[in-house]
């Protein structure tokens, strides 16, 4: 392909749009192949082919649907059905899909799921809808189908089952305590309603075509208003805006998607000066944790003086309990580097570089191929889309290190050195790669930046809060029902983000905390479940935004526990170079092993807090200096029990495993010495038919015999 | 280069690799990562040949191979199998899976069964936090994992060596 100049790409894009296709997108970022998306992609592939089916239906990867509980899933878009997904996908659904789906034009029962939000660009792709048919599509959190059953009694007593087409699905985007219903083509979501009401919203809705406010929780129509109270439809996808959506390795559903759009804008028709202005106006933030300014930190480096300047795009994404980045480069690497150009031509930069984790394969995988086709259509390289604006990106790898996270470090890395961080000033803005300006962003707030230009900054400031602009990307994971990745408005809070879109906690278990923020962090305890989640806010709490890893714990997790995972964490990613981080976290880490295992002081909790405060005052970077956030907040929060562990020896939840006490009940033992058997140690004895008892002295309390045995003979206390 | 040829006993992989990106700055890990990419960890022998061929000092080879967890100073087993300990995994039960691993195998973290085929590792967080807890075989992610799945898991890669996983 040749280089494209202006008036090409923008024929080009008129082109694509035109031949819009019936097509299949399976999600398959890394966990949808973990979890067998290959699998049914090469299945649909080939049956696809075998049957013929070529010219009518297209089968696509896609990235992350952000749905990781019903992977492996997929969407599909043909003409004359509403656009669906399908879930919990095995074999003979996949055959089902070709046979019902494709072939008959039928949606097939139960499996069906939706994306939790609306489509940024429906209106490009809204499916014709054959005879004005209207479709019911049902959710029941207890999965018991009275509602989805009395709809169909009552559709078909009305004579209206070829009007009004009714399905169950697995998934609808949202949760509730009530069953939802979610209407299309009108995209109109009731819930809150009973059975003995579904004879009035056939009435109503389908018959007057009048909307019912009662149990009115979402339309995509502004003009309908949605009660205070009934304002569930929380995610709001910007970010994500492509991820399943179109398939990463192709450069044409970029484009199809406004792709490029924003290059070709900021290239022909805004200055420099007026980039940075739309940046600073539309209020964004870094997303890599500190919350910084883009704009200021962009302006900053085009003022300063320099032949040579960089641009550097943040992937290390070290938090361990996130993977928003990896999701964004997988599921739609061309907006960031997008992002990264018009940065590039705003502070007047000649190349780039990416610095990604290399424990993530695909992702670096589909940034290569984006690179080098955009290379090839003249999208970076030498004189972009025939200006003589130049820019050229690099990929570097990260080796495993959490410390290169951290920008100073992260620069050190580049550079081919050991990633040990400097302290600031210098900002990197100034003097970064060596030692010429550098702006250095996060993956998340690159993907921000297309979108802006594309619908101005007041559009995008009018999302989210006074002093947090925009949405947030977070990778809900731990004790909720439905872990993923999601995408809210700024301000959101934890307890929408839990319940309506997590679904609750897992096995229907008590909330304990949310943890945000990872090793820099804190938790957030059930007092502030329901204060909005912006930077100012959750450093008011003592907890982080972070880059956005959210990960919730249930009555079962203990505290004391979670700040000892994260100092481990902390303490084996030091880089030793200074002393407050390299001594104080070792510190730290001790008394949390003795506190666990039951071998501290009452006293011991204020030296916690002494050297945390050393830490957080004297360390070189901001690893030591947030390390010991896990620690001050869960002392904060749940300082009880500490004193638990202390006072009591007891851990209430099981987890420090040094604490727990197996004994046997001589009343429920039969003495089968199945136990016994199991044991490692051989601390368990007894006479065969007789109650056995377990000597203390021996146990390594690895709970062998609390899962062996079938009579619930053994305590464990 | 001012070097002979002799010399030089890097594969032609890697002195090509070293080549093509000669113009670029600071390229020293990603020749690092090529090394790791077919050996499987970074053999002493070349990294001296590495240090001679870019004319930069052993030590600060190794300074660098020693600072990144990533690199490797021991051969791996055939099937590395990375056992990740990142938050999401650690809470559901991570370190469950990593033991009944350990009790499968007979060899703790960081070291290499006898016969070569498998070795243990931690990682921090491999981006799949949403199907906890999970671990990695080569290049293959495995999900939602429960104890009981393991050894069928590991019997797929013995089973390829024509091997069997005794299970007492
Ligand atoms: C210990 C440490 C680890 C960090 N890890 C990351 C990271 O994994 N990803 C990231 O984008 N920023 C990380 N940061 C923040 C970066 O230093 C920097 O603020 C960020 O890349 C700036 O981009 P932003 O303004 O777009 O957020 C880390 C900071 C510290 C102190
Ligand atoms: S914590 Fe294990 S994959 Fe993220």
């Amino acid at each position: 392909m040749t280089k494209l100049k202006y008036e090409e790409l923008k024929n080009m894009r008129d082109l694509i749009k035109k031949s819009n296709k019936n097509e299949i997108l399976v999600s398959m970022g890394t966990c949808g192949i973990a979890a067998g998306g290959d699998r049914i992609y090469e299945i649909l592939k080939k049956e696809i082919s075998e049957r013929d089916l070529e010219d009518i239906i297209t089968v696509k990867k896609t990235g992350c649907l952000g749905l990781c509980f019903c992977e492996p899933n997929l969407i599909i878009k043909i003409q004359g059905l509403p656009e669906v997904g399908y879930g919990y996908l095995n074999e003979d659904i996949v055959y089902k899909i070709i046979t019902e789906h494709i072939m008959k034009k039928t949606i097939i029962d139960d499996y069906v799921i939706f994306l939790p939000t609306i489509d940024l660009f429906a209106k490009n792709n809204k499916n014709e809808f054959e005879n004005d048919i209207k479709y019911i599509f049902v959710w029941e959190p207890d999965k018991k189908k009275n509602i989805y059953n009395t709809f169909i009694k009552k559709i078909t007593n009305k004579n209206l089952q070829e009007k009004i087409k009714i399905y169950s699905t697995k998934y609808i985007g949202m949760s509730n305590k009530n069953p939802i219903i979610k209407i299309l083509p009108e995209n109109i979501i009731y819930s809150n309603f009973t059975e003995h009401q579904i004879e009035n919203i056939i009435e109503t809705h389908f018959i007057k075509k009048t909307i019912i406010n009662e149990f009115l929780l979402f339309s995509d129509n502004p003009n309908i208003k949605i009660r205070e109270h009934n304002k569930q439809y929380n995610q709001i996808r910007v970010v994500l805006k492509n991820s399943g959506y179109i398939d990463p390795e192709n450069v044409n559903d970029y484009i199809n998607r406004d792709g490029y759009m924003a290059l070709e804008k900021v290239l022909l028709n805004m200055t420099p000066e007026a980039v940075i202005e739309e940046i600073k106006k539309s209020g964004l933030r870094g997303r890599g944790g500190a919350g910084f300014p883009t704009g200021i930190k962009w302006e900053i480096t085009k003022n300063t003086d320099s032949d040579i300047k960089y641009i550097v795009c943040n992937a290390d994404e070290g938090d361990p309990g996130a993977y928003m980045d990896r999701s964004i480069l997988e599921g739609d690497p061309y907006s960031v580097i997008e992002g990264m150009t018009i940065c590039a031509y705003a502070v007047g930069a000649r190349n780039g570089y990416i610095y990604v984790r290399a424990e993530y394969p695909l992702a670096i995988k589909r940034l290569e191929m984006a690179i080098n086709k955009a290379k090839e259509l003249g999208l970076l390289g030498e004189n972009i889309l025939g200006t003589n604006f130049s820019f050229d990106i690099e990929i570097r790898l990260g080796a495993g290190a959490f410390v290169c996270g951290e920008e100073t470090a992260l620069i050190a890395s580049i550079e081919g050195k050991r990633g040990m961080p400097k302290p600031r000033p210098p900002f990197p803005s100034k003097e970064g790669l060596w030692g010429k300006p550098t702006v250095i962003n996060n993956v998340e707030t690159w993907a921000n930046i297309p979108i802006i230009i594309n619908k101005g900054y007041e559009w995008f400031s009018s999302i989210g809060t006074e002093q947090s602009k925009g949405t947030k990307v977070f990778a809900l994971t731990g004790k909720v029902k439905n872990p993923g990745l999601i995408e809210v408005a700024m301000g959101t809070t934890l307890k929408e983000i839990i319940y309506n879109i997590g679904g609750g906690i897992f096995n229907n278990k008590r909330f304990k905390a949310a943890q945000s923020g990872g090793p820099s962090g804190g938790v957030i305890s059930e007092d502030f479940i329901d204060y909005p989640i912006e930077y100012e806010s959750l450093q008011k709490i003592g907890s982080m935004m972070g880059s956005g890893g959210l990960i919730v714990m249930d009555e079962d997790d203990c505290m004391v526990d979670v700040a000892k995972f994260y100092l481990q964490f902390t303490v084996d990613e030091s880089c030793g170079k200074c002393a407050p981080c390299r001594i104080g976290g070792k510190q730290l880490l001790e008394i949390l092993k003795s506190i666990s295992s039951g071998k501290a002081e009452e006293n011991d909790i204020e030296r916690l807090k002494r050297i945390s405060l050393a830490m957080n005052k004297a360390s070189l970077c901001g690893l030591g200096q947030s390390s010991p956030n896990p620690v001050i907040s869960t002392l904060k929060y749940f300082e009880y029990e500490y004193i638990e562990h202390i006072r009591d020896r007891k851990c209430k939840t099981g987890k420090c495993k040094e604490l727990i006490i197996y004994e046997i009940n001589p009343d429920k033992c039969i003495g089968c010495g199945a136990c016994a058997l199991r044991c490692p140690v051989t601390a368990i004895s007894g006479e065969k038919r007789k109650p056995h008892v377990i000597d203390q002295l021996k146990c390594v309390k690895c709970g062998e015999c609390y899962n062996t045995c079938k009579f619930g003979a053994i305590n464990k206390n | 280069m001012t070097m002979q040829k002799e010399e030089i006993k890097l594969p032609n992989e890697i002195i090509e690799y070293i080549e093509k990106n000669s113009n670029k700055k600071g390229f020293e890990i990603m020749i690092l990562h090529k090394i790791q990419e077919i050996y499987g960890y970074v053999p002493r022998k070349i990294a001296m040949e590495l240090s001679r061929k870019l004319n930069i000092p052993l030590a600060k080879i190794y300074g660098i191979i020693t600072f990144y967890h990533i690199f490797k100073l021991n051969k791996p087993g055939k099937y590395r199998i990375s056992v990740c300990m990142g938050t999401a995994c650690y809470l559901k039960g991570g370190e469950d899976i990593l033991g009944e691993i350990e009790n499968i195998l007979g060899i703790g973290v960081n070291s290499t069964t006898e016969d070569g085929i498998f070795s243990i590792e931690i990682v921090r967080c491999i981006g799949c936090c949403g199907i906890a807890p999970a671990i990695v075989i080569n290049n293959k992610v495995y999900g939602n994992l429960k104890k009981d799945q393991l050894i069928e898991i590991l019997s797929e890669y013995t089973k390829i060596e024509g091997k069997e996983i005794k299970n007492d």
